[in-house]
Parts: C-alpha cells; sequence; structure tokens
C-alpha cells in the first residue's frame, strides 16, 4: 500500500491529530474556564485525556507514515 | 452494514423503522458547534481520499481489485470493516439491553470460526485462481450457469440491501440529531459515489479502515466511562442483580452465553443451542464470511497468498474486540441510564414506542446514542455520530463497489460486452457504481413509500448465501462435483430456502418441524433454515454430480483441494507465520466462551 504514494495510515493520522487537537484544546479551554459539559462524569475531564490520546496517536501515524519515507 | 447477515434481534422489525419519525418530536442529542465541525472535516477527508486515489485507479486490476497490493492489515481491517454498519452497532447494543451477553454470539461462535476457516483453508484457492469475485469462482469452477444465477441474485440483493441501509439510517439520523431525511440520503449517497466512483475498491477499502478507527476513536470511551461509573464489571454486575432483586429489570442471566441454551424456553432469545452452533455458527457464518463477495473481495486484495490469508485472522481479533464497543454499553444501560427524575430508563420494544406517541418513551436500539449523549460532551459526541455516519457509508461503498465489480466482470463481460478494452470495463465500473448509487437512492424512497418491502428485502437476502456455501464447499473440496451439480445445487437449494420460509409464513405451525421446536423464534428459524438449505444444496450438488460426467482433474487446478498445487511461501519467524496466529486466536475465542460460558 505504501508504494502507490501516500499511505492510508498518514491518511488516518491527520485526522486523528485533526480531531485530536480540536477535542484536546476544548478540554484545556473547559479546564481553564472551569466549564463544564453537562454530562455523566464531566469531572474527569475525558476530552484532555482522550483528545491528548488522539493527538499523540494522530501524530506518531503523521510522522512514521509521512509521504516520501521509505516505510 | 446489515449485509446478509441476520438483523439483531432488538432491532426487531426494520419495517417498524419509519415508525419512529412519528413520535420523535424531539431529537436525542444537539450538536455542539464543535460536533459539526468534527462531522465536516471527516466529509472533506473522504472527498479527498477519493480524488487523491483517482489517478490509481486506471486499469481494471486497479478499479476493482485495488491492484492487488493491499497489506494484510489493511485487508484485514477493512474485511472486518465492511460488515460494520452504524446499524449494526445500534441494533446489538440494543439486543445487549434487552438479550444480555447472548448478543456477543453473532461476533464469536458466529464469526471467528469462519473468518478463520476462510484465510486458512478456503483462501488459498480463490487467491490462486485469480478470480475477481465469488461468481467468478463458480464460473472457473461450475462453468457460466452457476455463475449467473449467483451474480445476478448478489448484484439484485446489494443494491437493494444498499438502499434499505440508506433509509434506515436516515431515519436514525432523523431521530438522533433531527437531521431531514432527504438531506441525510442525498448528502450520504453522493459523498459514497464521488469517493468509490474516484477511487474505485482502494477508495473504498481506504475509507473503511479510516472508518475502522473512527469506530474505536468514538465509541471505545462509552464503555470506558460506563465501567468507571459502575466500578467495573463486577461492579456492574452487583448492581445488575441489586437491579433484578428489586424488581427494576427483567429476570434473566444477562451475563452468561451458554448456561440458558440447552432448551428454546429457557432464553429470551428463543434459541437452542444447536441452532447457535450449527445453524447460526456454521450455516449462516460460513456462508457470509466464506463466500459473500462483499466481504471475500477486501481480502483478494491482498498483495501476496500469505497477506490474503493472514487478513481474516487479524480480522477475528478485532471481531472479537467489538462486542467490548457494541455489546458491553448495551449492557451498562441496564444500570446507568437514568431518567431525569433520577429513576431507572427502561427501554421498550418499538412497537411499545410506537403505540405510546408523545410518553417520551425510548426503544432498545437507542441505547447506543442515549449511552453517548450520556458520557460524551462537545466534540466527543461529533466524534461518536461521525463514526456513526462513517460507518453507514462504508458499508455502502462495500456494497457498491462489490455491486460495481460483480456486475462488470460477471453480468456486463460474460452476457452484453465480451472482448472490449480495459479502459472500457473500467468506464462501466465507474458509471455502474453510479448507477448503484442511484438504485440505492431509489430503493430508500421506495421504501419510505411501503416500510414493509424492508423485512422481505432483508429476507430475501438470507435465501441465496447458505446455498451458495453448500455449492463452493462441495466445489472446493471435491473433485467429482461438476457443473450441473454446482448449478441444480444452487438453483434447488435458494428454492429449498425460500419455500421454507414461505411454509412457515402459510402454516406457523410448520415451525416444529423447520426450527425442531415451537418453542422457536424468528433468528431460530432463521439458523435452521439456514442449516437445512446448505444441507439440501449438499445432497443435490453430490447426487447431480454423480449422476454426471465430472470435468478432467486437470482442469481444477487453482480451484480444488487435491487438484491443486499450492505455491509454496518463504518461510518466517513464527510471530509472522498465519498458523501461529491462527493459534492464538482459537485459544482466545475459547477462553471469552468460557469465561461467559
Amino acid at each position: 500500500m505504501h508504494s502507490s504514494g501516500i499511505s492510508i495510515w498518514f491518511f488516518i493520522g491527520v485526522l486523528l491529530t485533526i480531531y485530536g487537537a480540536l477535542i484536546f484544546g476544548y478540554g484545556l479551554f473547559e479546564f481553564a474556564a472551569h466549564h463544564t459539559a453537562s454530562v455523566e462524569l464531566a469531572n474527569l475531564h475525558a476530552p484532555v485525556w482522550w483528545g491528548g490520546l488522539l493527538l499523540a496517536l494522530g501524530l506518531f501515524y503523521d510522522f512514521r507514515f509521512r509521504p516520501g519515507r521509505n516505510h | 452494514m446489515l449485509g446478509s447477515m441476520p438483523a439483531s434481534p432488538a432491532a426487531g422489525s426494520l419495517a417498524s423503522l419509519p415508525a419512529l419519525l412519528l413520535e420523535s418530536a424531539e431529537p436525542l442529542a444537539r450538536l455542539h458547534s464543535l460536533d459539526v465541525v468534527v462531522i465536516a472535516i471527516y466529509f472533506v477527508m473522504v472527498i479527498w481520499i477519493g480524488f487523491y486515489l483517482k489517478g490509481q485507479s486506471n486499469t481494471s486490476e486497479e478499479f476493482f481489485m485495488a491492484g492487488r497490493e493491499m497489506t494484510a492489515w489493511i485487508a484485514g481491517l477493512s474485511f472486518v470493516s465492511a460488515n460494520l454498519g452504524s446499524l449494526e452497532l445500534m441494533g446489538w447494543a440494543g439486543s445487549a439491553y434487552q438479550y444480555g451477553i447472548l448478543a456477543a454470539h453473532w461476533y464469536w461462535v458466529g464469526a471467528i470460526p469462519a473468518m478463520l476457516f476462510l484465510g486458512m483453508v478456503m483462501m488459498p484457492f480463490y487467491y490462486v485462481c485469480k478470480t475477481h469475485s465469488v461468481p467468478g469462482y463458480l464460473k472457473l469452477r461450475y462453468g457460466q450457469g452457476a455463475s449467473l444465477v449467483s451474480a445476478i441474485s448478489f448484484a439484485f440483493m446489494t443494491v437493494l440491501m444498499s438502499g434499505v441501509n440508506m433509509f434506515a439510517m436516515a431515519v436514525v439520523m432523523r431521530v438522533v440529531l433531527g437531521w431531514n431525511l432527504h438531506f441525510s440520503i442525498i448528502v450520504s449517497s453522493l459523498a459514497v459515489a464521488a469517493y468509490v466512483a474516484l477511487g474505485g475498491l482502494r477508495s473504498a477499502i481506504f475509507n473503511e479502515v479510516l472508518q475502522f478507527m473512527l469506530i474505536w476513536g468514538g465509541a471505545l470511551l462509552v464503555p470506558i466511562l460506563g465501567l468507571v461509573e459502575t466500578g467495573g464489571w463486577n461492579g456492574f454486575k452487583a448492581r445488575l442483580a441489586q437491579n433484578i432483586s428489586a424488581g427494576l429489570i427483567a429476570p434473566g442471566d444477562y451475563t452468561h452465553m451458554w448456561r440458558s441454551m440447552g432448551h428454546f424456553a429457557d432464553n429470551p432469545m428463543g434459541i437452542h443451542w444447536t441452532g447457535i452452533v450449527f445453524g447460526l455458527g456454521f450455516a449462516i457464518s460460513f456462508g457470509y464470511w466464506t463466500t459473500d463477495f462483499l466481504v471475500v473481495q477486501r481480502v483478494l486484495a491482498a498483495h501476496n497468498l500469505r497477506s490474503a490469508r493472514m487478513a481474516p485472522v487479524i480480522g477475528s481479533f478485532f471481531k472479537m474486540a467489538i462486542p467490548f464497543i457494541v455489546i458491553l454499553p448495551g449492557l451498562l444501560g441496564l444500570v446507568v441510564l437514568r431518567n431525569p427524575n433520577g429513576s431507572l430508563l427502561h427501554l421498550v420494544g418499538q412497537d411499545v414506542v410506537t403505540a405510546h406517541p408523545g410518553a417520551g418513551l425510548h426503544s432498545y436500539n437507542e441505547v447506543l446514542p442515549l449511552m453517548m449523549v450520556r458520557y460524551l460532551g462537545p466534540g466527543l459526541l461529533g466524534l461518536g455520530i461521525t463514526a456513526l455516519i462513517a460507518g453507514f457509508m462504508s458499508g455502502m461503498a462495500g456494497n457498491v463497489s462489490a455491486f460495481s465489480a460483480v456486475w462488470t466482470y460477471d453480468i456486463y463481460q460474460p452476457l452484453l460486452v465480451k472482448n472490449a478494452s480495459d479502459e472500457h470495463y473500467v468506464k462501466v465500473g465507474r458509471w455502474s457504481t453510479i448507477l448503484g448509487v442511484v438504485v440505492s437512492i431509489l430503493t430508500a424512497y421506495m421504501v419510505m413509500q411501503a416500510a414493509g418491502i424492508m423485512d422481505y428485502v432483508q429476507e430475501l437476502f438470507s435465501f441465496f448465501i447458505s446455498p451458495l456455501l453448500g455449492v463452493v464447499l462441495v466445489g472446493m473440496f471435491w473433485k467429482r462435483a461438476t457443473k450441473s451439480g454446482g448449478f441444480w445445487g444452487l438453483l434447488i437449494g435458494t428454492t429449498a430456502s425460500i419455500g421454507l420460509w414461505a411454509w412457515v409464513k402459510i402454516d406457523p405451525s410448520a415451525l416444529r418441524y423447520v426450527a425442531l421446536s415451537t418453542d422457536a423464534k424468528t433468528m431460530a428459524e432463521n439458523m435452521y433454515r439456514a442449516l437445512w438449505s446448505v444441507i439440501i444444496t449438499f445432497l443435490v450438488t453430490c447426487i447431480v454430480s454423480l449422476l454426471t460426467a465430472p470435468r478432467p482433474v486437470a482442469e481444477l487446478d487453482g480451484l480444488v483441494y487435491g487438484a491443486t498445487k499450492l505455491p509454496e511461501e518463504e518461510p518466517v519467524p513464527f510471530y509472522k507465520n498465519e498458523w501461529f496466529w491462527t493459534a492464538i486466536a482459537i485459544v482466545v475465542f475459547l477462553a471469552l466462551n468460557i469465561y461467559f460460558w
């Protein structure tokens, strides 16, 4: 799948990076502004750690499968 | 997508879905602007992928078979993902709420043995003969007759199912988010048409892998937070037992899979263990996972035989894990979902919801969206909804890409234009993709006018898959099977399947013969009917074959066990060997069934 240009894993990395950044960013905003969404277990700040996890995973895939790199 | 696997019992009558439109004035979820951005980004991404891959889908091999250059991981994830539609996610979560962990049978015994059998035993034959499709294999093995019966039924039913799913998904979006039906149908189908017509199977596979990651990213958080709230699995079981003893939940064994399978009347699904093991675990599951071209096409796109064999094995691990994001949220819903006044929320059947409009009732099928709304705030909810939309779109993409290949290779080429250029067939493939989407849209609107069609379409599909399994298995493992045997086996097996269904429809007491008990319910009837049709197909194929002249063994090279010299595979370390991972998959499969016995 890599011989034909951009790897699917790179596309996945880009999507996860964008989603992770958006959700993580929103989670930080909630945390800093002491504003929590009206959902259960909001005190666990899931957007921060789940968004952070998506972001980290996305960045890893972006780097590992970036176009032009020999996988 | 719903495909040809039986719909979940909680999904019940698909025909009842339109009734949802009448009583749901208020959508379940309200999206934040961040959620809308998350959904919009997904659409931009899939169209981008379609345009990017357009330049890599110029030959028929590239367009229909993705150039046969998929790695085992991509083929394996796509293989599982093509079956993982949003309606399954919601339907099976609802079934888990209603029936408990019994619903996991459809993910474990109803999938894993068949997936491993495909990889280890059948794939070498599919792969070595270089067929483009399952009807294509039948053509090589049995000739044009059996292939055409299979191709026409598959092509016809695939686009019909695609339309039914499209309508059902639009209804779900209407109920969950309040979206307009026409908007959901048009936007999603245009996006699918664009990326599949542009990039062919490669684009469909890319998006299926993308969807798979999204489903985990969007849905995994729900059971994690649910388990945190209940204090883990043991905490959940304690709360469940407490609620049952307090009379808040209907009594039953919600956390064991096999203990209540001794008699049809002992479990709420009305199923006996023989139906689960032989009907679901063999006739239905093997029929779907080893002969339905929709899923087999993904594995045929692998770049070598080892990858083609490894792909279903990789897929089997993910399939075993899916109950964590589908069944577990349904179970957790039993103890965590609350009414606004704090009392335990009781979900009910769709018929009850429909009978009490305005009462604020929710159906079993809504358990997953309700769990998402309970735990997921802005952004995360958008991700969860995107996972549902992606599930629907990749299911539809799977349908139209498989339709396009079968139409072009197994109907158009042999019947209409035999010796055209490769470029011509790629063009036909692109246009047939669009045709498939258009027919799907028309079907969706037809269903909107006459909802009863939905159930019939669902059942129609089930008539074809088990007889197909019968002829493929006999043809692949018995050199003596003949062209006439395959044709008549397929035809009579399918007719018998339809006949058994009609018999019970006309005379419900016939259930005692078809499903071996009057206590059997619809799901059990489907399983036994599938089993009977495989047996009849086996018998007819064998008897007719014995009465007709066999093909010379030399002609069966690459098609039949015992007549094929399989290519030698290069030795690899044990951790890269497909047999090693198959053994691990079997151990995990057995361990799960024993743990939840």
